[in-house]
Formats: structure tokens, sequence, C-alpha cells
């Protein structure tokens, strides 16, 4: 069988095709510090760093993606707020830079040459698009309007605020969207093939379907068509059976998805219109051993690998810290064993 | 259907409408002290409603208003120390190490819905969260967490507890515990639940056990 190149196996994979193998895309955001050798708030100060850890992650366990992605508080930093570094996870956001709900009525969109965070995370797209040679996918993040809110309030007065204050919702909205267009397309230029469009408060793990429908549906309808490029929304590990067909006529191209829902599932209510990524359990991955990681590959490409349309991942799209490097070789090894096209299930008499 | 069930039925109804005029004439038609509607609705409904959320069945943010409208009806009935509130162990709740005080506010609004009293800690670090747990003589405490450095903080915290002699039960709750069944185990904890409304029957047996330590 042909031999394809990253980006080859995953275009197919995306057009519902079956490639030479199942491609996989190993979304280890932070292990590139372990590489360098360094603390996670120092792997993050600099493009150089974190576009090398990059290129090392992949060389290492021959995945099918580079990652531009630095951490999602790198945003509301932008907008004002805070980021508290880790020594052994994600940078996280603090105080929320919105005190009250009426400061919307003032908010305007930051400029992207102003945050230092983005500009670094733009670097890092650079270099990894200069290292790659168009053989590689490179995903951009952002941060959906409709979910940025949770850092920009705090959770409770978002949810208040989309219950009790449209008028002050609508207007958040569009200053967000105004943002985010622009922070997509600008990873795009500087060298991201996709834009992971990340929309935790989209799933009905976080809101009701109806709510959904008249909120963050729009929003996403309206914000996918002014980025320039492909997207891939992301829950998050919420749940997404009960939008599916919502989500499918966003725009968006693919979707990751929860390891609470079921990948054979989750498949089916896709049926050729969305490509599915996941579900590896992130947070169970920690203490899994080598061969157990081999098993839970095993079950997700017998369930999502079929007729591509599936790339396998992690549920959360960041796989912690304390995951050992051995667990992701296993994981790499296994995917590189069992996910060759024809799949066995498809093949055994 | 038995007129208790007809309004449980009715009561979850009201709550997941958002629909707070309906929740209080379902109390005022149940002919119960505010007490007595807390244990036999409040309680029973929002366990109902989380064990939906867990199913898949309702949303979050459909429980969170829940909560808050379940507290403030049972805020205005009962006075903040009035006597109709349940005699317990001191307990608090707190964030670790975290900004994200949504599950935290859950957790206060479900347990004073169900006429517990309880101090909200807010966030707060390791150490901080020690002293007071020490100074206030706590001995049911309930930690939300969000992020997994957070959660496996939650073994130190066990450690620094059991080190100064605090006879404190340690409830877990948050997405990382929900996303790995085992870890409250592995962190030391007494007891955890995927939900904030599986916190009250947490609670009621913890408060037992304290109750029969100190006898």
């Amino acid at each position: 069988m042909k031999t394809y190149n990253s980006m080859q196996r995953v275009l197919t994979s995306l057009s519902h095709q079956e490639p030479d193998r199942v491609p996989f895309f190993l979304l280890a955001t932070l292990h590139g510090a372990k590489e360098l050798g360094m603390g996670i708030r120092e792997y993050f100060s600099r493009a150089e760093y974190v576009a090398t850890g990059q290129l090392r992650l992949r060389a290492k366990y021959r995945h099918d993606c580079l990652s531009g992605f630095h951490f999602a508080p790198q945003e509301i930093e932008a907008w004002g707020g805070e980021v508290i570094y880790y020594d052994d996870g994600p940078p996280n956001s603090g105080q929320p830079p919105l005190g009250r709900m009426d400061e919307i009525l003032h908010l305007v969109p930051p400029r992207l040459e102003d945050s230092a965070g983005l500009q670094r995370t733009l670097a890092t797209l650079r270099l990894l698009k200069q290292n790659s040679g168009g053989q590689v996918p490179i995903l951009g993040v952002v941060i959906s309007p409709f979910s940025l809110p949770v850092m920009q309030l705090g959770f409770a007065t978002y949810l208040d605020l989309l219950n009790e204050r449209p008028d002050l919702f609508r207007r958040l909205m569009t200053v967000n969207q105004e943002f985010a267009v622009q922070w997509a397309n600008a990873q795009l230029e500087a060298g991201a093939s996709a834009i992971c469009y990340f929309d935790p408060v989209a799933s009905p793990t976080i809101i009701p379907r109806e709510l959904y429908e008249t909120t963050g549906f729009q929003v996403a309808i309206e914000t996918l068509a002014r980025i320039k490029g492909p997207t891939a929304t992301h829950l998050a590990s919420g749940r997404c059976l009960g939008i599916m067909e919502l989500l499918a006529r966003t725009g968006t191209a693919a979707l990751g998805v929860s390891s609470q829902e079921d990948l054979a599932e989750v498949k089916a209510a896709a049926a050729g219109r969305l490509s599915i990524i996941g579900n590896l359990n992130g947070i169970e991955m920690r203490r899994w051993s080598p061969q157990e990681a081999r098993i839970k590959v095993q079950e997700a490409i017998a369930k999502g690998g079929r007729g591509g349309g599936y790339i396998l991942a992690d549920n959360h799209g960041e796989i912690p810290w304390q995951v050992p490097d051995e667990v992701l070789m296993a994981i790499s090894d296994a995917v590189h064993t069992f996910g060759n096209y024809p799949l066995a299930s498809d093949t055994a008499p | 259907m038995s007129n208790a069930q007809r309004l449980h039925h009715e009561l979850e109804t009201a709550l997941l409408s958002l629909n707070k005029v309906a929740t209080r004439r379902i109390y005022k038609d149940s002919g119960l002290t505010p007490t007595e509607f807390a244990e036999e609705y409040f309680m029973p409904v929002l366990d109902l409603i989380g064990a939906k959320w867990e199913r898949g069945e309702v949303a979050l943010s459909q429980i969170y208003v829940s909560g808050r409208i379940c507290e403030s009806l049972l805020n205005e009935l009962l006075p903040s120390d009035g006597p109709e509130l349940k005699k317990t162990p001191n307990i608090a709740v707190a964030v670790l190490e975290d900004s994200h005080l949504l599950g935290k506010r859950l957790l206060c609004s479900v347990l004073r819905a169900g006429g517990y009293k309880i101090t909200d800690f807010g966030q707060q670090h390791l150490e901080s969260l020690v002293i007071r747990v020490q100074s206030e003589k706590i001995r049911i405490l309930l930690v939300s967490t969000l992020m997994l450095s957070s959660a496996l903080r939650v073994k130190e915290l066990r450690r620094r507890l059991d080190t100064l002699g605090l006879k404190v039960k340690l409830v877990v709750g948050g997405a990382p515990f929900r996303f790995d069944e085992q870890l409250w185990q592995e962190v030391g904890a007494d007891a955890t639940s995927p939900t904030a409304s599986g916190a009250i029957a947490i609670v009621q047996r913890l408060s037992r056990e304290v109750h029969g330590e100190n006898i």
C-alpha cells in the first residue's frame, strides 16, 4: 500500500476515506518541556523552546501533527487577565479580568501586537512551518467567543449572564468574535494548517441543547465562516451526541470527543458529516500500564477507525504532565501496529 | 402516582425550567416546615437532577440554577443561624489552588438547600487551608478541584491534616475525580461524588460517623 506523509494521511481521513493507517494526534503540550529538561514556565517563555519541544516529541512518538498551542489562559492574558504557572500542570487563569457584567459595555478586543504571549505563539507557528516542509498538519487554537467568557467573567457569572442578560451577552459575543477571528486568521497566516475551535460551553454537559441552539450555535456559524482555513471543534471532554447535528451545521470539519461517550455511537452519529478526534481518557492515562494503553488504542481504533473520518487522540486536547513517556510510547506503538488499513476487523474471516 | 411523587415531579420541572414562582408555590402547597421541605423535596429532587446530569440528560447550567433557586428560597425562609438548621459537625467547602469557583458554588447551594450550615472558605492554598481547618475545628471538609495538578495536591493536604492529628473527613470532587474513578482513593480522601447533589448523602453519612467518634 502507498505510504502517506502525515499531511496526506490526515487529509485523506478527514475526507472520510482510509489512508495507510489511522492518523494519530499526540496533543502533549507540556511534555516538550521534559524533552528540553526545563520547567513549564521557562518552556513557554520562548517560541524556540516550544517549537523545538514539539519537533522532538514528533520525532520520538511519530504522530501526525505539530501544535503551536501554548496554553488557554494566554488569550485571557491578552484581555488583561492573570496567568498562574504550576510546576506540574498547564498554566491556569487567575481572577477574571471583568469584575462586573456591565464592564462588557466598554469592552474592546485587545490588539494581537500588544500581547507578548500571543506573539510567542505566532512565532512558534512560523518556526514549525519552517521545519515541517508542508508535510505535517500544524494546529492553531482559538478559544471560541462563546466559551472565552468563562475566563473573562468566571463560570457562575457567565451562566447568570447567559440566562438573564441577553443584551450584554450579545455585546460580549460581538467583541469576542472580532478577537477570535483576528487571532485565528493570524495563526493561519503564521503557519497553522487548521484551527481548533475550543468550545467546551457548547457541550450538552454544560448547557442544554435549546440554549446552545439560540446562542453558541449561532456564534459558531458566524465565527467559523470568517476564519480563513479549516476548523475542528473541540468540546474539551464534554459530551457531543445531543448536539451532533447542530455541530455539523456550524461549518466545522472535525470534532474532538469525550471518553464519556461511546466512540462507535459518536462515529455513527457523525456519519460522514464530521470527522472524529479522540477519545482516550487523558486523566486515567496517567496510571495506565503500557499493556492497558495498547488495549485502549485497539478498542478506539476498532470503534472509530473504519472508513476513515477518524483521528486517534486524547479526549481533552491536552495530555496531562503526569502521563509517563512509556505510556505515550505504548500508545504510539499500538497505533503503528493496529492502526494500519485495512483494519484487522475488516479482513477477519 | 402518589401525591409526594407528583410534587417531586412538579418541583423538578419547576427547577429545570428556572421557575422560582412555581417552586415557591410547591413549597406552600406541601404544608411542610422549611427544613422538612428541604429534606423531603429539595434533597431528593436535586439528587435526581444530579443523576440525570451524570447520564447526560440535563446540563450543568441547569444544576447550577436549580441549586441557586433552592438555596435562595431556603435562605429566605430560614435565618442563617436559626434553630431549624441541621445540627451537624463543622463543615467547610474550599477550592484548592484554583480560581474556578463554579464547583464550590454548586456544592454550597445544594448543601444549604439541604438545610446544612456550611462555611465557605473560597479559594485556598494548601497552607492557608490547613490553618483554617485547624483554627475553625472543621470536621468535614469538601474540596473542589478543576485541574489534575490541584486534585493531586489533595494527597499532601491529607498528609498535613494527619500530621497535625486533625480528625477531618475529606470529601473531594471535580472533573479529575469524575474522569478517574480511582483518584479519590489515591489522594487519601474519605469520599467523592460525581455530582454536587451526591455530596448531601455523603455529608449525612460522615456527620453520623463524626457524631459516633465524639461519643
